[in-house]
């Protein structure tokens, strides 16, 4: 990798983002900082609260039960989704139109509207009408309105089948760039199955498997429309994550100072963990960081492309 | 397992057999994945007194009817067209900020660029929920609210990033010589980045095009907040029907099953850069 050149009039070019992001992103921010500090009664009767909406909002009982509650079912998703995942992504063929079938019946979950991933599993797990409510209440009684069992347990299989398809696209990514030397080498040396996961698989898949822990970390710490379309947040307050408490405390009961603290409290902790993300991503891109490429490899790759990426760049311009 | 990698001859048979296992599991995994879709089409295949008087597995009477009310009725059809409307307005209007940006990032360091780019990162992963109020004060003081524009704009907040990212990802992977030779051949920046440089990286584009329309296809809080009734969109169009009339399951389903559809043909073409768009452009 040749140094990029240093030239601010790049910033011209990065100007529309900057006033798009600006419009979606820093005038509502603004906006919801001025909410948070002051009490607003009308247009002109407006008082100054300072903190006091932040000390409400971290004293109150309701979000910090919805804050442990949102921890604790991140941390679930997360346990169930990485390994299942990861099984997965090994079990997928791996060339021809098997692989490409797999792929697209993979990501089709993905690609469902989250309100629809809801009123999918609302109809699937009714205990009167659906498959799986169906099934289920042949062993136990199955109740999401009334056992607040059932509904948390639905909501986190429900986040599985909509999820761990990223996990497993991911991973399958990262297994495909691991070269087949690799696996024939391990195999000479006579690796159990285990060993060749533990020694070959997972030190190459350490970035996706970075990426797609704080994606599905993150993802799910704001998760609010598959159980406020499966549950309401219910039963009582159950299901309710951050997002449908901060929906309700700032729509419903347009509770706007409250709502503005928390909003910012929320935004302040997902941000420490973009900066965790951040920081991972760019380990290896920044000045000191150990290269894993070995250089001898990397000056050969240099000298292979140099000739035909010039001609073919020069038959490109003319 | 050891011993069947360990000694070659009986090696090849059994592993073949092993990996003959491993598709099988794979695809019965797969099969139990499919169950809530494949529920959700054979719902839309039946009439609601057919839902509700039996339970059966496989249909034994097909109707349509779900499927004809959803064309029939234009606020199914209208709200349908407006989510593909601020949907594909989304699309290109990221792609039009989001290109030069990307190339900027892609090619030059100038000051302030890592915060810069972390800084668009934290808006990809901002809460939805945090926007609610605000955009909807926000919408209505500038005349936007229940617009399709609207809507399109609002959905800028996560794809504007996204695209940068995926862009940035896949412009890194052509050569900077390319733009050194075409200065040396005396191109002009414009040109060169309209005739040479984006026709070089249109599956990129393609790949990111994909990932726009889908954030923006899925997503239903924002949608919802800063419309009413002109803008609304398929996905608030059916939260709505489950709380006014008295549950059309096959209605539902079948408006269900529409929305699935653009999805999974659109995803077949991009099969092989899925992975890494989710990560952002860089697996």
């Amino acid at each position: 990798m040749d140094a990029k050149k240093k030239n601010n009039r790049a910033w011209f070019l990065v100007l529309p983002v900057v006033f798009v992001v600006a419009f979606t992103a820093i005038i509502p921010l603004m906006a919801v900082a001025n909410y948070s500090l002051q009490d607003i009664q009308g247009a002109d009767n407006r008082l100054f609260v300072g903190l006091d909406f932040f000390k409400r909002v971290a004293t109150d009982p309701n979000i910090q039960d919805a804050f442990a509650r949102n921890v604790t079912l991140s941390m679930q998703i997360l346990f169930i989704q990485i390994p299942l995942g990861i099984f997965l992504a090994r079990l997928m063929p791996k060339s021809g139109w098997k692989a490409s079938a797999a792929l697209v019946v993979v990501a089709i979950p993905l690609i469902i509207p989250w309100n629809v991933v809801g009123t999918t599993w609302r109809i699937f797990t009714r205990s009167d009408i659906g498959l799986g409510g169906v099934l289920i209440n042949q062993f136990t009684d199955y109740n999401l309105s009334e056992s607040t069992f059932d509904a948390w347990a639905t909501i986190l299989v429900m986040d599985t089948w909509h999820w761990t398809p990223l996990v497993t696209l991911l991973v399958y990514a990262g297994l495909r760039s691991i070269p087949q030397a690799y696996y024939q080498a391990a195999a000479i040396d006579g690796a159990s199955a285990m060993a060749v996961f533990r020694f070959v698989e997972l030190p190459k898949l350490r970035r996706v498997l970075m990426i797609a822990l704080l994606l599905r970390f993150m993802d799910s710490f704001m998760m609010y429309t598959e159980p406020f379309v499966v549950t309401g947040g219910g039963p009582g307050s159950s299901t309710q994550t951050l997002s449908i408490l901060l929906t309700t405390i700032a729509i419903g009961q347009f509770d706007i100072g409250v709502a503005g603290a928390f909003s910012l409290m929320y935004f302040l902790f997902i941000q420490i963990f973009s900066f965790l993300f951040f920081t991972v991503l760019t380990l290896d891109e920044r000045p000191g960081a150990t290269k894993v490429t070995p250089k001898l490899k990397s000056k050969a790759k240099e000298e292979n492309k140099e000739k035909p990426v010039n001609s073919k760049l020069k038959k490109v311009l003319k | 397992m050891t011993t069947m990698m360990a000694t070659s001859a009986a090696g090849k048979k059994t592993s073949r057999f092993r990996i003959d296992i491993r598709s099988w599991v794979f695809w019965l995994f797969m099969a139990v994945w499919a169950l809530p879709v494949v529920w959700l089409v054979s719902m839309s295949l039946r009439d609601n007194a057919d839902i509700l008087s039996k339970f059966e597995v496989i249909p034994s009477k097909i109707s349509l009817n779900g499927y004809t009310q959803f064309f029939a009725d234009s606020s199914w059809i209208g709200s349908y067209m407006n989510s593909v409307t601020y949907t594909l307005l989304n699309t290109v209007l990221s792609l039009i900020v989001a290109l030069p940006a990307a190339y900027a990032f892609s090619r030059y360091t100038f000051s302030g660029d890592k915060h810069l780019f972390f800084w668009l990162l934290t808006n990809r992963m901002a809460p939805a929920a945090v926007f609610l109020l605000p955009f909807f004060q926000l919408y209505q003081a500038v005349d936007l609210f229940d617009t399709p524009l609207g809507v399109a704009l609002a959905h800028m907040l996560f794809n504007v990033p996204l695209a940068v990212w995926i862009l940035e990802g896949f412009m890194s992977g052509v050569p900077k010589q390319l733009d050194e030779i075409a200065e040396v051949d005396g191109y002009k920046f414009g040109r060169f980045f309209l005739t040479i440089f984006i026709p070089m990286i249109r599956s990129g584009i393609g790949v990111t095009a994909f990932f726009l329309f889908m954030f923006s296809w899925v997503e239903l809080l924002i949608a919802r907040t800063i419309t009413a009734t002109a803008a609304k969109p398929i996905a608030a169009q059916m939260t709505r029907t489950i709380s006014a009339s008295g549950l059309d399951w096959s209605l539902l389903s079948a408006a269900g099953v529409m929305t699935i559809i653009p999805g999974v043909i659109v995803i077949w073409f991009v099969r092989n850069y899925i992975a890494k768009g989710f990560a952002l452009g860089r697996v």
